[in-house]
């Protein structure tokens, strides 16, 4: 194309300039890209194997912006890999794994990962026990974390009220200054929902939240886990049945490493495969 | 939760008690000395003032290796090794000004340079006849060395007991490396005959006054100093380090540039030890290097208490005062009660003597002052405070 052409395309009358346009700019690399609508997570083809075992097998997932999303699978189907991998801990031997459409998941530290917006609660409660559930929170906020601004930071009063309301959110705001290793089971799964959340994350991968919580304690959890879809995207990985069913649109089953079938509650109840392999039992 | 700015910590009330019964102590000792002549009953004499100085550069050395241990589960068995060098290069500044006055009056060479036939002062002891250069070499060779360690093992997440042993290494190696003569560090004899510091005789009473204020000076600040780091956010960052470090990695927080940063500071304060340590004793020689130091230095820690900075300072005074006595009286004995009590604390006194002084002043107050008052919960004892 010619100079004379490239001025022609530029000074074009039945449109604006590029820059003037508004909504369509190109995310800067580095940032994430997932607006409401869009997929937050692509998970594609991704194949991890420890010894030859394949933990996952050209496993391919894709999570919407805002959705409550519950895995579910037999011991050994590869959930916990699956988050590993999400989270930067384990690198798969192949496949994309991609957070928003610009953040490739594989090339990012596992502190990186953490900060650009992906939190997850571990299965085993691993809050610190000799601080406070107020500390906690504190430790966990999203704020700078170099060593030098820790020394001299004071907390503002803004980052107060956050951690207040947060505390308020997972229930815990009476019990706020005790040690979170004298608080119950239960309680120690919302400080460390509660931690996760002081993260800002965009997602949120939660290990088994409600092993070993009692009925009451479920039904909370329950409830907390639907008031934070929408605002975040919530991925659940969880074995009790009903209480999938009792906050979940949908569900994803995983096995040997690949997905088996997707869709709501009562599709996967239905599916054949499903059945033969997991539900069936 | 403590007021986290420095301010805060240089008022709140433990750093206050600390530094009146340290003062206290430090002006009495002072007045009994200054005041009374030799031959009255209530004269302190300087070997006593030399003692308690002492006593409380070890007190300072066992707050450095505190601040690692107790705060950041970073237990160094090399911590000796910030102490020697701190002590070195206080050495080489006292061993820069005694001039001429040595045994064979070289106005530049140090007496052990002469009788090893070495022409000229090698380049490393040059800028040492400046107490400003000392100093920053105080502060700086130790601060160094624990940087370039620290930053190679806690990148490698060397962690637990093989941390232990490589520090161990650590001050072994430098240990054998300053038996050397080659090194030029005096070798076995180390650096003594020390005349004079800034211009005051070591041998008067007023120096050695000097230089136990001086000491808890120092004692004090690095108290402060200490205090501020555990109460600001990068002490709970600290804290949560020791207790669940996989975690503190997880919610973002670079653990290995913490431990560097205590391990480092720490480094610092043991070297500050070290430097005000040897003009009062006289002497620094590679046994100062020894692990067997270091050892001694972890057990008065675990006498003291862990992680609540006077306990260290407590535990190091009562552990040598221990020392003195028992070395008079049975010197052969000392290893096997040093030993003895490092196994009863472990077993029994898991807490340290502060934290038994602590539960039993805990108890008493229960019975006493028998009031609903919410603050007795557990939580309001784990603030450590």
């Amino acid at each position: 194309m010619s100079a004379l052409d490239n001025l022609r395309e530029t000074f074009r009358r039945d449109q604006v300039f590029d820059f003037m346009r508004q909504g369509t700019r190109a995310v800067a690399p580095g940032q994430l890209d997932s607006g409401a609508g869009k997929n937050i997570l692509y998970l594609e083809d991704i194949t991890v194997s420890f010894d030859g075992f394949k933990a996952l097998n050209d496993l391919t997932m894709y999570i919407k912006t805002g959705e409550l999303r519950c895995i579910i699978g037999p011991n050994g189907a590869g959930k916990s890999t699956m988050m590993d991998v999400i989270t930067g801990k384990t690198r798969p031997d192949s496949g994309t794994c991609f957070f928003g459409q610009t953040l490739d998941l594989t090339r990012l530290s596992e502190t990186e990962i953490a900060t650009a917006g992906i939190g997850r609660k571990f299965q085993k409660p691993t809050v610190f026990p000799e601080h406070t559930a107020f500390e906690n929170l504190e430790l966990a906020m999203n704020d700078a974390k170099g060593t030098w601004h820790s020394l001299f930071t004071r907390m503002s009063g803004e980052q107060k009220s956050w951690i207040e309301e947060t505390l308020a959110q997972v229930g815990l705001l009476d019990d706020r200054h005790k040690v979170a290793g004298l608080l119950s089971h239960g309680q120690k799964q919302w400080l460390e929902i509660g931690m996760v959340l002081m993260q800002k994350p965009q997602l949120l991968l939660v290990d088994e939240p409600i092993a070993g919580m009692t009925r009451q304690e479920v039904e909370r959890t329950g409830e907390l886990l639907q008031s934070l879809a929408g605002k975040h995207s919530v991925v659940v990985v969880e074995h009790d049945m009903e209480f999938i069913r009792s906050i979940a649109s949908t569900v994803t089953v995983l096995h040997q490493g690949s997905v088996l079938a997707e869709g709501t509650m009562d599709q996967v109840q239905n599916d054949p495969k499903v059945i033969e392999v997991y539900l069936g039992e | 939760m403590r007021d986290s700015t420095f301010k805060g910590a240089l008022s709140d009330r433990t750093a206050r008690t600390f530094m009146g019964v340290l003062f206290g102590a430090t002006l009495l000792v002072t007045l009994l000395n200054q005041i009374f002549p030799p031959d009255s009953a209530l004269h302190v004499s300087a070997y006593t003032v030399t003692l308690l100085g002492k006593y409380l550069c070890y007190a300072l050395l066992a707050l450095a290796l505190d601040l690692v241990w107790g705060y950041c589960g970073i237990l160094s068995l090399g911590h000796g090794a910030f102490f020697a060098l701190g002590g070195y290069a206080m050495g080489m500044y006292l061993m820069r000004q005694i001039g001429d006055r040595g045994v064979y009056g070289n106005p530049e060479l140090p007496d052990f340079m002469v009788f090893l036939n070495w022409q000229e002062l090698p380049w490393y002891w040059h800028g040492f006849d400046q107490f400003w250069f000392a100093a920053l070499m105080i502060l700086l060779v130790p601060g160094l060395l624990a940087f370039v360690f620290g930053w190679l093992a806690f990148r490698s997440r060397v962690t637990g007991v093989y941390l232990s042993i490589i520090t161990q290494a650590l001050t072994y190696a430098l240990m054998l490396a300053f038996f050397r003569n080659e090194l030029g560090f005096g070798g076995n004899n180390g650096l003594t005959d020390f005349k004079d510091l800034l211009g005051f005789s070591l041998q008067s009473d007023a120096t050695r006054v000097g230089l136990l204020i001086a000491t808890a000076v120092a004692l004090a600040s690095a108290f402060v100093l200490c205090r501020w780091i555990t109460g600001s956010k990068l002490g709970r960052v600290v804290l949560a380090v020791r207790d669940a470090e996989s975690r503190a990695r997880f919610v973002g927080y670079r653990t290995e540039h913490y431990k560097l940063w205590v391990f480092t500071v720490s480094a610092i304060l043991a070297g500050l030890a070290g430097a005000l340590y040897v003009p009062q004793v006289g002497i620094i020689n590679p046994g100062e290097f020894s692990p067997l130091n270091s050892i001694e230095l972890v057990v008065w820690v675990a006498v003291g208490g862990r992680a609540t900075l006077y306990g260290a300072v407590i535990g190091a005074i009562l552990v040598n005062y221990g020392k003195t006595v028992f070395t008079g009286v049975m010197p052969e004995a000392w290893l096997f009660a040093l030993g003895g009590l490092f196994v009863a604390v472990t077993v029994f006194l898991p807490q340290g003597i502060v934290g038994l002084v602590s539960q039993h002043w805990e108890r008493l107050r229960k019975r006493f002052v028998k009031t609903g008052d919410t603050d007795d919960t557990p939580a309001a004892q784990g603030e450590h405070s």
